[in-house]
């Protein structure tokens, strides 16, 4: 099965959450809300494997934690 | 001209069961001639059990009801004799549109598989399937098998008895009493019979109206399906626009669970939300206007005693798939079979538990994925909208959201994965021909693999050696020899043997896998008769 990585990942932490900001800014509260729901259809898409998408899913709603 | 629903195919004619100091008692009563109620009498007088189809009614179902009718649903209706004149009545379409608010938001092509006697589904009024199936009932009548629909014969009570079933019959006659040793209800989803028996639905999951327009117009409207989500004419709801024979076309639009439908289906109140949808200059006549209200649920067990409840009266889905009136004919296709053998005392009753649990399993499949296309139509909390609108806002742009959008899934045939009639898998085969599935089709030169497995027990061996027939306790099974040789397309290879070198299946009388293995082994096969017969 394949593993959700939860160690650090991205190439450059600092500058993916400036551009994450970026992308929302002037956006009104529902503009922002249907991207991030577009965000995760695109990254899901890319993500593709099941098993990796379930933890992701379980991961997100912080349930372990 | 009279539409085909306003002439009465099989109008009152007195009984001679009407005259007789005690009930006279048949073999197998059905009530309701609907599709199911016909499938499951021609399936049974084809095999020679003697039938009669009780219905309240004398014509065929008044108006348009059930409309598409898949692969597997025309696959029964050429065992039964009919599927040939089903398809060529019917509107075969390949192009899909969807729409979102005011825009197209992509096009689909649905290029079918090739390599199947079938297509993937048509699109044919019930009316039409109704009156192919009462043609096939006379045509069976004129070779002496022992079928007859009686029309206006309304059941008024059901008494239920350990070995038989009794029942009140009203006529315009009179009523009068008639027993028989099975009776099978496809008497809708209302079912009477269900509810003189005290028995109810589990469960409801989702409850919504639609309203169902048949309109006969001229336009040029290509042969597609079209569907909206939100669209301006109808906000927050859902359309379908759909082609059948004769420039009928069918139109539902979703209205939502809280609404007047009295008021929704009068004319005054219909037509104006048909031209926001057709455009203002398009002339149309409306052949047919109702409110559909549905539910999804399901009867616990279809099989109480003596009685057994096939379609709509034993399971209810969501419009979205055509999974009714096909579903329906998959629990006749199940069903006759084992009522046969038992009839002739070559299975035993219990076999008949395993059409409930088999076909308990496909409701609940029908169910979830019906219910799955619902919450995609009519999402029902506000991050539900805003993932399902965005699904819809990335698949104008890009093709990787559209599989995701969901505006009713294709039926297809259930597998009886755990059923107890199957035997362990034992052949490195392909996933899709594992014991519980439905047998897909193949070529064979200019003939087809399915007509060859039609209505009785089939040892298919392709490529290996086994004996022309065997008997099992009574059973029969026939072989069908076949080389992967035989079919140049490979299409037999590659559904039924994979990479497996060689293959021998024992087929059920409705197509379904029971057991497989790469050779013939004879006390393998004989146990697998009895598994699937209900001995072991």
């Amino acid at each position: 099965m394949a593993d959700l990585i939860l160690t650090p990942n991205i190439d450059d932490a600092d500058d993916f959450f400036a551009d994450l900001l970026a992308t929302h800014e002037g956006l009104e509260k529902g503009e922002s809300d249907a991207l991030n729901a577009r965000l995760v259809l695109v990254l899901a898409n890319h993500i593709g494997n099941s098993d990796v998408l379930k933890q992701a899913l379980h991961t997100a709603a912080l349930k372990d934690a | 001209m009279n539409k085909i629903f306003e002439v009465p195919l099989y109008a009152y004619e007195r009984s001679p069961d009407q005259d007789t100091a005690t009930p006279v008692r048949h073999k197998v009563i059905v009530i309701g001639a609907g599709p199911i109620g016909l499938a499951a009498a021609i399936d049974l007088a084809q095999q020679g059990i003697q039938v009669v189809v009780l219905d309240d009614n004398d014509k065929v179902s008044f108006g348009s009801r059930a409309i598409c009718f898949s692969q597997r649903t025309l696959d029964i209706a050429d065992r039964l004799g009919g599927g040939r004149q089903m398809v060529d009545t019917g509107v075969q379409w390949n192009t899909g549109k969807v729409f979102f608010d005011d825009r197209k938001v992509y096009e689909f092509n649905l290029q079918p598989e090739t390599g199947y006697a079938n297509p993937a589904f048509i699109n044919l009024q019930q009316y039409y399937f109704e009156q192919i199936l009462v043609d096939r009932v006379h045509e069976l009548q004129d070779q002496g098998a022992s079928i007859e629909i009686r029309g206006r014969n309304k059941v008024a009570a059901v008494g239920t008895h350990d070995d038989f079933v009794k029942l009140e019959v009203e006529t315009p006659e009179g009523p009068y009493n008639i027993e028989a040793d099975w009776l099978i209800a496809c008497d809708g989803a209302q079912s009477p019979t269900r509810r003189m028996l005290g028995l109810d639905f589990e469960g409801r999951v989702f409850e919504d109206n639609f309203l169902i327009a048949d309109v006969v117009m001229e336009a040029d409207f290509p042969t597609e399906r079209w569907f909206w989500f939100d669209p301006p004419f109808n906000r927050g709801q859902s359309a379908l626009l759909h082609k059948q024979p004769d420039n009928v076309w069918r139109i539902d639009l979703q209205l939502g669970w809280d609404i007047d439908k009295d008021y929704e289906k009068q004319p005054e109140n219909v037509i104006p939300r048909l031209k926001a949808m057709l455009g203002e200059d398009v002339a149309f006549d409306l052949e047919w206007v109702s409110i559909y209200t549905f539910q999804c649920r399901r009867m616990e067990r279809f099989r109480h005693g003596r009685v057994l409840f096939a379609g709509d009266s034993a399971h209810q889905v969501s419009p979205f798939g055509a999974r009714g009136a096909n579903s329906g004919v998959q629990d006749a296709d199940n069903l006759c079979w084992k009522l046969k053998l038992v009839l002739e005392g070559k299975a035993p009753e219990i076999l008949l538990d395993s059409y409930s649990r088999e076909r308990v399993q496909a409701a609940d499949e029908n169910i979830a994925r019906s219910t799955s296309s619902t919450e995609f139509i009519t999402p029902k909390s506000e991050m539900s909208r805003l993932l399902r609108d965005a699904v819809l806002d990335l698949s104008e742009h890009y093709e990787f959201a559209r599989p995701l959008v969901n505006s009713g899934r294709l039926s297809v045939p259930c597998t009886y994965h755990d059923s107890s009639l199957n035997s362990a898998d034992a052949l490195d085969g392909p996933d899709m021909t594992r014991p519980g599935s439905a047998c897909p089709d193949a070529p064979l030169g200019d003939a087809f693999l399915l007509p060859k497995l039609a209505g009785k027990f089939t040892l298919l061996t392709i490529d290996a050696d086994a004996p022309d027939s065997i008997e099992e306790d009574g059973v029969e099974v026939t072989r069908l020899a076949l080389s992967v040789k035989d079919d140049l397309t490979l299409e037999l290879k590659r559904r039924y043997l994979g990479k497996a070198r060689s293959g021998v299946y024992l087929i059920r009388p409705d197509q379904h896998v029971a057991a497989r293995r790469d050779t013939y082994e004879e006390n393998a096969f004989r146990q697998a008769i009895r598994r699937a017969t209900g001995k072991e």
